[in-house]
């Protein structure tokens, strides 16, 4: 038997593990450019002033309170709609789906997860903003709901399918009922998967800006009727400070605003998991 | 000799592939019953019937009668929860929850009964105890579950399975994931709890099976060859595929 080359076979294995070295360093420089360049042209518009007080027109001072306060608003009704509803559904696809009408459901949630989200906004605004006369924060948290959906639902899925069958048998097997061994054994030992799916989602849409445009729009005075109103929001607020003004002062106040939309992303990243570690133990 | 589980013309189905053919097996109470036989005879499949754990999966299905104290459990009127609350079952990969040792334990406690707490803590304490484990985990019953050792997760489980005091307890394999002396600790084990439960062990180690057994059932390609006293089948076994499998002229 000819050996073959342990010379080919060790820089083989070098180059492959140089190279994925490189694939995360460049991931890991992008993401730090980005937050360079943000922190670099936001930081000194940020104040406590500027994070408190409403947003104003051009020429009398302003904040951005009332966007982040907005901001806040639409992502909490879009999570209190869209997560329980993609983790059951979620739930469903893994531990009970077979046969057509889980296929029809996964197929639906593919496509769904590839429509853009400018057509999700103009869906909301047709079928809620239209018929009821009136922009809200509502008819925004919806559309970003819809985005929400798909993607946990999907990751819901995929995470319950790896926890091994032999748990759902061992809880099975004491005495629990499927409902009991899925939601205190199953979705128990995958929760930090699912928390993470459920983040990547709330982050993902909160900073989306399209499906906004035409369902909260934007407001320049604090959130008076969620159900109502037009509400404003930070991405909405970057958008028209940065490309639709001429005026610098305006695009540090939009770079400003773009600060505090990833310290925010970042604080419910954090505080979630420091708050699920401390659980698990 | 009373017999606490009867099997009757079981058939097992795997979809359309037929995995048991006729089984005729009785258990005797308080005993300890070994199933050995060459992998993939259908001794797994066989122990999976009597807690009908097979359910979890659609396109399996038993046909026949098996009577837990003369009662057929694979009567359609059979209520899942109390039988596999009777009928307990260790796995071949210990399977702790993700949750404190005390909670794995308590688990079953609180699943089936109404207690106050220090009536829970008594019993996970003897629980523990009877799977001779509390020595080793007295100190950290709040720990995780996940963080024991092979050995000691799978001794967890066990208590777990004794907690909610059972009759009978099915162990698949329950040695072949753990190291020799974790796996003489809980033969051990098996020995002090023969006298209050009925136990029937699926095992591949046949020493295993001729040092704690008191009856074993040698299975091949799906059906019960050889059923008797355990010193009868290793020693004097009445059918020459038992006798070549013991012996080791196949495996």
């Amino acid at each position: 038997m000819k050996r073959k080359s342990l010379r080919k076979r060790k820089i083989l294995d070098f180059l492959s593990r140089a190279f994925s070295f490189c694939a995360v360093l460049v991931a890991v420089a992008a993401m730090a450019g980005i937050l360079w360049t943000v922190a670099l042209h936001g930081w000194h518009a940020l104040s406590l002033d500027f994070l408190l007080h409403r947003s104003a027109p051009f020429g009398s001072p302003g904040g951005i309170g009332n966007a982040i306060l907005g901001t806040i608003a639409i992502t909490l009704g879009a999570s209190l709609v869209a997560i329980p509803l993609a983790l059951l559904a979620g739930i469903y696809l893994s531990e009970y789906g077979h046969g057509r009408l889980a296929l029809c459901l996964r197929f639906a949630a593919n496509v769904l997860m590839g429509v853009p989200s400018v057509l999700v906004g103009l869906f909301i605004y047709t079928v809620v903003v239209v018929p009821a006369g009136h922009f809200s924060g509502m008819a925004g948290s919806l559309a970003l709901a819809i985005l929400m959906f798909p993607m946990i639902l999907r990751t819901t899925e995929e995470i319950l399918r790896m926890v091994p069958s032999s748990l759902r048998e061992a809880a099975l097997a004491l005495g629990m009922s499927r409902q009991r061994a899925i939601l205190g054994i199953v979705c128990r030992s995958a929760a930090p998967g699912l928390l993470t799916g459920i983040l990547m989602a709330v982050a993902r849409v909160s900073g989306e800006t399209a499906p906004l445009l035409f369902t909260a729009l934007f407001a320049d005075s604090w959130l008076s009727g969620y159900f109502t109103q037009p509400t404003p929001s930070l991405p909405v607020l970057i958008t028209e400070y940065t490309t639709n003004s001429p005026f610098p002062a305006m695009h540090a106040a939009g770079w400003g605003a773009s600060l505090a939309v990833m310290a925010l992303v970042l604080a419910i990243n954090l505080s979630t998991r420091i708050f699920l570690r401390r659980k698990v133990r | 000799m009373p017999m606490k589980i009867q099997t009757r013309h079981l058939n097992f189905f795997y979809g359309s592939h037929q995995a048991l053919f006729d089984n005729n097996l009785d258990i005797e109470e308080r005993k300890i019953t070994a199933v050995i036989g060459p992998s993939g005879c259908g001794k797994s499949t066989h122990l999976r019937t009597y807690n009908r754990i097979f359910q979890l999966y659609r396109e399996q299905r038993a046909e026949g009668e098996i009577l837990l104290d003369g009662k057929n459990l694979l009567s359609p009127g059979t209520d899942l929860l109390e039988l596999r609350r009777k009928v307990g079952m260790i796995f071949q990969k210990p399977t702790p929850f993700p949750m404190s040792v005390f909670d794995n334990v308590a688990y079953p406690l609180r699943l089936h009964f109404h207690l106050k707490e220090q009536e829970i803590r008594e019993r996970v304490e003897k629980a523990l105890q009877g799977a001779s484990l509390w020595d080793e985990v007295k100190d950290k019953l709040q720990a995780s579950g996940l963080a024991l050792s092979g050995g000691q997760q799978q001794r967890l489980c066990i208590a777990r399975a004794i907690a909610a005091e059972p009759e009978v307890l099915l162990m698949d394999e329950p040695t072949s994931a753990i190291d020799p002396v974790a796996t003489l600790r809980i033969e051990e084990l098996m020995n002090s709890l023969r006298d209050a439960y009925t136990i029937v062990i699926v095992t591949h180690n046949m020493q295993q099976a001729a040092r704690i057994s008191d009856n074993t059932a040698f299975f091949y390609k799906g059906r019960i060859v050889e059923v008797g006293p355990t010193k009868e089948i290793f020693t004097n076994p009445k059918v020459k595929q038992t006798e070549d499998y013991i012996t080791g002229r196949f495996s």
